[in-house]
């Protein structure tokens, strides 16, 4: 069962702040959404290996060349805050 | 249809044509279209009557779901989070567009990032149903469905990660096709769920959605996932007709839980394919039941993991003075995400967090594996599989919403064909009072050509891609 102290430790790994009055109702959908989620554990899948891609592609590789990309100004320009052609972001210590 | 529509153009005025159409849209109350490129379409179709062209699309216009980037136009997947977003690149697919001479009209309104199946979830409110404005469109590509079952488009391009092109191609009454995996380049596609999902267009002909299919697919080193090869063509042989084509019924998609006028129109139409020189057999696709949680469990995940770019540091708003890190972004996605964006992407976490990842992400890959292997045991036996695309016709606006479960149940018949990475289109079939129906025809990797000509034979011997609903 998730809790409310569950909520709040997901919405801290994924970034994402809940309020309060939000809670109640996120355990409430968590809870049967996962319960949903439970009758995998019906299934026999001893030996059989996970697919991660449908499509089987090694990894593809290319010639070390270099080819066009965005400028330095396009690749800057939705960003809501910059600071001498650099993103800048909150302070992380 | 669009091959008619070319030719009026040539004949008539393309700017002309595209004026009306922005009338109309001026006028509707579907809240389809989310944003109109209307100034840069008018120039380009100046352009093509001057000049027509010989693109395989030219002077063809087009509308876009939100979530394809288009240079100079924004691109927000429906999100308050990318509000304001300009895309200094183009899709892959729409770059292929352009160069074929098709005009790009401006983008539709979508589930916020794709997460939905009733276009309820958008930051811009609600698509309406075409065939009744109190039922949703389906879902997520609403917008792009709406807009041409209504008239405002002669077509569209949408995504499908579950059902997504499929869902509202079947509650609209238009076509709409799920490529395999690989074949479109998803290069300039906002991603949700990387691993299920694909381009696709939407039409109102069979024709259509081929034409756009020779355009739009092939191999592009942008994309990781794109399958190399020669490129196909879906138009020659298109109208060879069925005969002898060996058709299997999956026992899985019928029966309880589906709607008795989609199940009659249903079988309607495979007695139709039948009378058209088809053959049909049961068959069994034993991990059906399964396919929905393994599907969510899958697709939360990557969308936890593909949403972690937004934060307004690259794109996105960011108000007031910044805290640290974590509490700045923190604060945005709370502020830039609906709720079912916050829930799948807290729930994907969860699924991925230490101690949990094998209960849920592994196990779901490895159920991935045997539904697969469901498809590929079945197509030992027949060439093409046939089921409705949707158990239900489309549901009032507001029916489901506050209950997310009930919402993904709609998808038992669309995500398991993304989980195995086949493709699939949804064909007008019927209607349930006057709610369309849709047929699903499922194929083979990579055996588009396949599940389009058997999609023709139907359209061919029917009417119902001809019913039109009234706001038109």
């Amino acid at each position: 069962m998730i809790t409310r102290e569950d909520v709040e430790h997901i919405s801290w790994l994924a970034s994402i702040k809940i309020a309060d009055e939000e809670k109640d109702e996120l355990v409430e959908h968590f809870n049967s959404i996962l319960e949903y989620f439970h009758q995998l554990e019906e299934v026999d899948t001893e030996g059989v290996e996970p697919t991660y891609r449908v499509v089987d592609l090694a990894n593809i590789f290319r010639e070390d060349v270099a080819y066009e990309s965005l400028s330095q100004d396009q690749a800057l320009k939705n960003a809501p805050r910059t600071e001498n052609g650099y993103f800048k972001s909150p302070r992380i210590v | 249809m669009l091959s008619k529509l070319k030719a009026k153009l040539l004949a008539e005025s393309c700017e002309e044509y595209l004026c009306r159409l922005f009338e109309g849209i001026g006028k509707s109350s579907l809240n389809a279209f989310t944003t109109l490129a209307k100034e840069s379409a008018l120039d380009e179709a100046r352009q093509f009557d001057k000049n027509p062209g010989q693109g395989l699309l030219a002077g063809v216009p087009i509308a876009i779901k939100e979530c394809i980037s288009t240079k100079g136009i924004e691109t927000n997947c429906s999100s308050r989070i990318l509000r304001g977003y300009i895309p200094p690149y183009d899709a892959h697919v729409i770059e292929r567009l352009k160069a074929e001479g098709a005009i790009i009209m401006g983008k539709t309104n979508m589930d916020e990032f794709a997460m939905g199946t009733s276009t309820e979830t958008s930051c811009f409110g609600p698509t309406k149903n075409p065939w009744d404005q109190s039922s949703v469109p389906g879902g997520s590509s609403g917008g792009s469905a709406a807009v041409v079952a209504g008239g405002e488009a002669p077509c569209s391009l949408g995504s499908d990660t579950g059902g997504s092109v499929r869902c509202p191609a079947s509650f609209c009454g238009i076509v709409g096709l799920k490529p395999t995996y690989g074949l479109v380049s998803r290069y300039g596609l906002v991603a949700y769920a990387n691993s299920l999902e694909q381009i696709g267009p939407l039409t109102h002909t069979v024709e259509d959605t081929a034409l756009l299919m020779e355009v739009i697919s092939g191999h592009d080193r942008r994309d990781s996932t794109s399958a190399e090869g020669e490129r196909h063509s879906y138009l020659p042989g298109l109208k060879d007709g069925i005969c002898g084509l060996k058709i299997g019924i999956p026992r899985e998609y019928f029966g309880e839980g589906v709607n008795r006028d989609v199940e009659k129109a249903v079988w309607e139409g495979i007695h139709t394919l039948e009378s058209l020189g088809a053959s049909w057999q049961e068959v069994s696709l034993p991990h059906t039941r399964y396919a929905l949680a393994a599907y969510y469990v899958i697709a939360m995940s990557e969308a936890s993991s593909n949403l972690a770019r937004f934060d307004g540091l690259r794109y996105g708003s960011r108000q007031g003075g910044d805290m640290d890190w974590h509490t700045t972004f923190s604060a945005i996605r709370a502020k830039g995400f609906g709720p079912e964006v916050k829930r799948r992407i807290m729930l994907g976490t969860y699924a991925l967090s230490a101690g949990y990842y094998g209960r849920y992400y592994l196990k779901a890959l490895k159920v991935r594996t045997l539904i697969k292997e469901d498809f590929l045991r079945a197509f030992k036996d027949v060439d093409i599989l046939a089921s409705p695309t949707m158990p239900i016709p489309a549901f009032k606006i507001g029916e489901r919403i506050n209950d997310p479960l009930s919402l993904y149940m709609a998808d038992v018949f669309t995500v398991p064909i993304n989980l195995a990475g086949v493709p699939a289109i949804s064909v007008p079939c019927g209607f349930a009072g006057h709610l369309p129906i849709g047929l699903q025809l499922i194929g083979p990797h990579f055996c588009e050509a396949a599940v389009l000509k058997a999609a023709q034979a139907f359209e061919a011997a029917t009417a119902f891609h001809e019913a039109k609903p009234e706001v038109i």
